[in-house]
């Protein structure tokens, strides 16, 4: 080396720099903290209790796993395990195959009305669960129009939850998979032709690797989403047990919150399970898409196009046929006997449930969760994406914000019990109100709005921050001069993805709901219960047409927001 | 401004700095001066630590070990926002929903400047990039060109004392490159910002560089002008990444004199003894085709292999039991070409002249 | 489990005082927070009729099907949110006494009441309302679509032309299904019951979680016969269901709604008011406007689509039975029962 060393006095080697920490970076560990803390109250510390509870008799003593043991003694228990992992199986099976065709017909081809499609699609996602249990039992239930179509099975058991859980899943899978499929180069596909590769072999070798990550999480999520759903099995299960409903019975029919306990814990276990594994796989996809990608246009082809066609419009006409047989239950007097129309039963005042008051608590509860939703969510995945240092904190919040997805919303409502009804408890004044039906809401979408916001957050340049300290700008002013109005369309989605969850939601929140914060989606499950269906069907599309409207609503602001706002992104 | 002096003070004073990721060792034992004005450029190839250089000295990613003072002032473990420079990145990373003029005022609008004062600052820096006219624009509508000036008019809006250029032109066309390259190093004369530049073109480095770091495997190979670099390169691996080298396995076989078989070179061998194994190398462009039969001092015969064409001059493969298996490359100007009527498979006579012979330790 | 431990106090001030911006309800002195299980529709008319007398307190409602109203008592123990329970199951209550969660307080009035309907205990833990009586909900139609007679005993039910039409609730999530179970075993005595309960599964086309939905189906001809209650049984029926209501010959087994104020109540004295007023035989007249049984005697009229005669076809219930048993009882069924898919024992 030159000459430069030579009259450098040497520091003594090894002592370790220490980063002084900015204020800016102070106040984003404090903001990060605070998030943490949210989701350590919301969701860890709940947990915890709830395994504590599992552990314990009746009196509160501890009695390790004596619990389990004899869950695991009771046949009838036993079997509800087997029971919802054969029908997890079989649901995602059927689902992922007519998601996989869906898709494909949607983004591979050339078939007509697409977006006819792509609409009638998204349906499922804005009715409660329920909804499909209450008009299967119209459809094939015993006064059902369609009941031979049984051949004198009954709808009440595993054929009622299969096809309900596969009504309410499939928008679910189907978006997985579009975005899979339309992720492709269609350089592959000219060089298959090129190399004259048969169509099937191309199908095989090209198209089915290419999205084979996509199915494979698809999968994973029907899989968790039907194995922890109640509502189905709730309505139209009859006497086949399922874990989720084995919850229901132990907690609300015994009052046997130990047994819940002890089933909320085996539910979590294969639900945590197959998300573990499915961040695993995910982790191994590299990028398919390099920069140069071209995207891949289909050509035409009549007998493919009009198959699919012949396929989607099937898939189409059964949605339908369930959301309008619902609508058309709750516009009759007296199934079967009385087939008059009325509006009767959306006089929903003189039903159980909580009347109108439970329908405007559910837009009220879904509008703040969507609002404090998304500005917790997203700032938190800001600081997360953008903070520097601090790795193991970020590491830890990651995690916890990657937990409420594996977690069964049934097992975090139960858990919302022995957490904040403890007069012990600093957050017990919460417990009754909708703070607490809003908390565990959110604590219970966070995952899927988490990873739309870092994926939205990973879109835009590192150096962003980079640059911003360079000059000098605290980066509260950065967020909010370039991050949010940048990212201001994924945070709608955010929004539109919490709010009507929340509006559809039932599992977590019949657990912690009170008479103030009675919610539409708990009525409809409640009249059914009580066997008031038609109402049930009533309050079920009363939910569809607010889902549909928020969604229409978001449509149009995002189009407006996107054309005022967003000029920068036209050339 | 090309040698700077050794009496002057050095605006940044690197000593001892040392990186790791974990076990992986990005820097070993940095220690390096770069003095006001300078425009010092880090070569090296990808993974040499240059860019884990270059952001420590920016404080984005901290070395483990080590001190950097600025202006005498130690700035070891400051925040990046406590630190006084700008940067460019290749990304360009303009917000891309601000205009060029707010991208460019986005330094100042937090400096209790008036509205007055910022205008006219960003009219300046904006006229000074040579786009006078793009305030209104958004980024995406600027070519990659555009967007990299405007990315350098931001980076100088603040008038920082240290200007960090992380590969500014890596993501642009040749053409572009070579114009941007002139501009920016005219600017940063005009101006008499210290520059550092990272890259990996060494042809960036040799045009751009007052003073060139080579940078392998997280330690500087060598520190010098251009000029020094490309004549006198210090190892193998400089001589290699700077320009084309030949490289011939070869023995010391007595004081000036090296032997590759039964063939003996005349070069200097002052830092080697005899019987060491070493790498004899010289650049395509000294070695000389002459008249002779092969057999004047340092000649051998060899066969054109092949012949590349590239516009101003023609590059030779050349084959000769001399060379074993090594590939020998020389350039030739069009005029020898012609006058010498050289084809593929024409036997020549080659001469690597003494003082142009290059040798380092077997690698 | 101490938490005040794990999160600061300062920080969850904070929290709180963000969270409070929207949500929590304000009370008022004379507010009086009520768990009831009482139908929907009848709670603004008892709330009104109690508000005649003490217009000075306000009922706040809060309204859910037995289960849950129990389920959320008991969670609720360790910081109980309700002041008074007014029309829960008396089962419920005693469990929820055994628990020692109610305060013995004596009603004015409460020594008018028949026997049968108020805790043995002095102070009384809870004072019953009004008989809940298990019954057949057959949908006249149906049941004759599939050629069934009318069934007029539980025995009947046990016939295999009703194979397949009979559903009923299940005891473990149902409080009339528990009621229904824990009377066959009071009539027929345990081997019996066990055995008639092994027939009568035979013939179950599913067992329900809640105790109104059989009759409620029966109405809608979901099923032609539902093992429900008769209170159920005369709503749907008012509301032009094709439905008869059936009491077993046998007898038939029921529970009450009941009365217990929650120990620990910040507002006791509005509590015993609400209690006294619970006994009084002007609410006594307001239970009977929809219900057969009343615990006032001689109170009791003849309500509309109820089967006559109800009050003497009630099986002379041993409540401290069911409530000993219980557990063992609903082992004992789950292990026989729950489940259709596996083989029986």
């Amino acid at each position: 080396m030159t000459t430069l060393m030579d009259t450098v006095d040497q520091p003594s080697l090894g002592a370790r720099v220490k980063q002084r920490i900015s204020s800016d970076e102070r106040v984003m560990r404090v903001c990060m903290g605070i998030i943490a803390l949210f989701l350590l109250v919301a969701v860890v510390l709940p947990l915890y209790s709830m395994m504590a509870k599992s552990m314990e008799d009746r009196d509160g003593a501890f009695v390790g796993l004596a619990n389990f043991a004899e869950y695991f003694s009771t046949p009838s228990l036993f079997f509800s395990g087997i029971n919802s992992l054969a029908i997890s199986l079989l649901v995602t099976f059927i689902v992922i195959v007519t998601a996989f065709i869906y898709a494909y017909a949607l983004t591979r081809t050339c078939m007509p009305f697409k977006w006819f499609f792509r609409l009638i699609a998204i349906v499922p996602l804005l009715t409660p669960s329920l909804l499909s249990g209450v008009s299967l039992v119209y459809w094939f239930g015993n006064q059902g129009i369609a009941k031979d179509m049984l051949f004198g099975e009954t709808i009440y058991g595993p054929i009622g939850i299969i096809i309900g859980s596969t009504y309410w899943v499939f928008p679910h899978a189907l978006m997985i998979v579009i975005t899979a499929l339309s992720i492709t180069d269609a350089r592959l596909y000219e060089a298959a032709a090129a190399l004259r590769t048969s169509a099937i072999r191309t199908f095989f070798k090209v198209t089915l690797p290419g999205c084979k990550y996509g199915l494979i999480s698809a999968g994973f999520v029907v899989f968790i989403l039907v194995f922890t759903d109640f509502g189905v099995p709730k309505v139209i299960g009859g006497n086949f047990n399922m874990l989720a409903t084995d919850i229901y019975k132990q907690v609300i029919g015994q009052q046997n919150f130990q047994m819940g306990a002890v089933v909320s814990v085996v539910l979590l276990v294969p639900a945590v399970i197959a998300f573990t594994v499915d961040r695993l796989v995910q982790r191994k996809q590299v990028a398919l898409l390099s920069a140069r990608a071209v995207p891949l246009e289909p050509k035409p082809d009549r007998r493919r196009d009009m198959m699919m066609f012949c396929f989607c419009s099937f898939v189409a006409l059964l949605i339908i046929l369930m959301i309008g047989m619902a609508q058309y239950a709750a516009l009759i007097k007296f199934w079967p006997y009385n087939l008059e129309f009325t509006l009767a039963n959306y006089n929903f005042d003189v039903a159980n449930g909580g009347g109108w008051d439970a329908y405007h608590n559910s837009i009220k509860m879904a509008s703040f969760t969507a609002f404090f939703g998304t500005i917790i969510v997203f700032f938190g995945a800001y600081l997360l994406e953008k903070g520097r240092g601090f790795a193991i904190g970020r590491g830890v919040f990651h995690g916890i914000a990657m937990l409420p997805l594996a977690v069964p919303g049934m097992v975090l409502g139960l858990s919302y019990i022995f957490f904040f009804n403890n007069p012990d408890n600093p957050f017990n004044f919460i417990y009754g109100t909708m703070t607490i039906l809003v908390v565990s809401t959110i604590a219970h979408f966070y995952t899927v709005s988490h990873l739309t916001a870092v994926t939205a957050l990973k879109q835009m340049d590192d150096e962003f921050e980079s640059v911003a300290a360079s000059l000098k700008t605290p980066f509260y002013k950065t967020f909010f001069k370039v991050t949010v109005p940048v990212c201001l369309p994924a945070s709608l989605d955010i929004m539109i993805y919490l709010f009507l969850n929340a509006m559809t939601t039932v599992s977590a929140v019949v657990f912690i709901y009170s008479s103030d914060t009675q919610l539409a989606s708990v009525a409809v499950l409640n009249m059914d219960d009580q066997g008031e269906l038609p109402f049930a069907a009533a309050m079920a599309m009363m939910i569809a047409y607010t889902c549909a409207t928020a969604r229409l609503l978001h449509l149009l602001i995002t189009r407006k927001l996107l054309r005022r706002t967003q000029a920068w992104r036209h050339r | 401004m090309n040698e700077p002096a050794e009496s002057k003070k050095p605006y940044l004073k690197i000593r001892a700095l040392t990186k790791n990721f974990g076990e992986f060792v990005a820097l070993k034992d940095i220690s390096l001066d770069i003095f006001e004005s300078e425009f010092v450029c880090f070569l090296g190839p990808s993974g040499c630590g240059k860019t884990t250089l270059l952001r420590a000295i920016a404080g984005l990613d901290i070395q483990t070990a080590g001190s950097i003072e600025q202006e005498g002032r130690d700035i070891s473990g400051l925040p990046p926002s406590e630190r006084d420079f700008g940067i460019v990145f290749q990304s360009y990373a303009l917000f891309p929903n601000l205009t060029v003029t707010r991208n460019v005022a986005f330094g100042l609008e937090n400096r209790r400047m008036s509205r007055d004062k910022v205008s006219s600052r960003v009219t300046e820096l904006l006229s000074l990039v040579g786009l006078p006219d793009q305030g209104d624009k958004y980024p995406a509508q600027l070519s990659g060109g555009q967007q990299q000036r405007v990315a350098l008019a931001r980076a100088l809006a603040t008038s920082p004392g240290l200007l960090l250029l992380d590969e500014p032109l890596s993501a642009l066309d040749a053409k572009v490159r070579a114009h941007l390259r002139l501009e920016i190093k005219d600017l940063q004369r005009r101006l008499a910002v210290t520059t550092i530049m990272v890259t990996h073109d060494q042809e960036e480095a040799l045009t751009m560089a007052d003073r060139i770091v080579v940078m392998d495997h997280g330690v500087i190979e060598q520190v010098g002008t251009p000029r020094d670099i490309y004549n006198r390169p210090s190892s193998a691996f400089a001589a290699e990444f700077i320009g084309t080298m030949n490289f011939l396995e070869a023995t010391v076989s007595a004081s000036g004199e090296v032997s590759l078989g039964d063939h003996r070179f005349r070069c200097d061998t002052s830092d080697f003894e005899v019987g060491s194994k070493i790498t004899l190398s010289i650049r395509p462009e000294d070695i000389v085709v002459d008249e002779g039969e092969g057999n004047q001092q340092n000649t051998v015969m060899a066969d054109v292999r092949y012949i590349e064409f590239l516009g101003s001059f023609c590059r030779l493969g050349l084959d000769s039991a001399v060379f074993a298996d090594s590939d020998v490359r020389a350039d030739l100007s069009i005029h020898m070409m012609r006058d010498r009527d050289i084809d593929a498979g024409t036997r020549i006579s080659v001469c690597f002249p003494e003082n142009l012979i290059r040798i380092f330790a077997l690698r | 489990m101490t938490r005040k431990n794990i999160i600061p106090q300062s920080v969850s001030t904070l929290f709180g005082a963000a969270l409070l911006t929207f949500g929590m309800a304000s009370y008022a002195a004379t507010e009086l927070t009520v768990y009831t299980a009482i139908e929907a529709d009848d709670l603004k008319r008892y709330a009104e009729e109690f508000n005649k007398v003490n217009p000075d307190i306000e009922v706040k409602w809060v309204r859910d099907s037995t289960g849950i109203v129990t389920a959320k008592l008991l969670a609720e123990k360790e910081n109980p949110q309700a002041d008074i329970v007014w029309g829960l199951a008396a089962t419920s209550l005693m469990l929820l006494k055994s628990e020692g969660m109610t305060e013995g307080y004596t009603p004015v009035g409460a020594d008018k009441l028949d026997k049968k309907f108020v805790d043995s205990d002095s102070p009384m833990h809870w004072t019953g309302m009004d008989a809940w009586v298990a019954a057949i909900c057959v949908n006249t139609i149906e049941a004759e679509k599939n050629n069934l007679p009318m069934p007029t005993s539980w025995k009947d039910l046990l016939k295999p032309e009703y194979k397949g039409h009979i559903v009923m609730p299940n005891p473990n999530s149902s409080g009339t299904g528990f009621l229904d179970v824990s009377s066959w075993l009071q009539l027929f005595g345990e081997d019996e019951g066990w055995k008639f309960m092994d027939g009568l599964h035979e013939n179950i086309a599913w067992y329900t979680h809640s105790g109104s939905k059989p009759c409620r189906q029966a109405g809608a001809g979901e099923a032609p016969i539902g093992v429900s209650f008769a209170y159920r049984g005369a709503k749907v029926k008012a509301k032009g269901a094709p439905v008869e209501i059936i009491i077993p010959s046998e007898g038939a087994g029921w529970d009450m709604e009941a009365t217990a104020i929650i120990k620990g109540t910040k507002n006791l004295d509005a509590a015993k008011k609400l209690a006294d007023f619970a006994v009084s035989k002007q609410a006594n007249t307001m239970y009977n406007t929809v219900y057969a049984v009343v615990a006032y005697p001689g109170v009791a009229q003849p309500v509309e689509f109820y089967p006559e005669n109800i009050g003497d076809k009630m099986i002379n219930n041993d409540f401290e039975f069911s409530a000993n048993n219980r557990d063992r009882i609903l082992k004992e069924w789950q292990r026989r029962y729950d489940s259709k898919s596996e083989p029986k024992s």
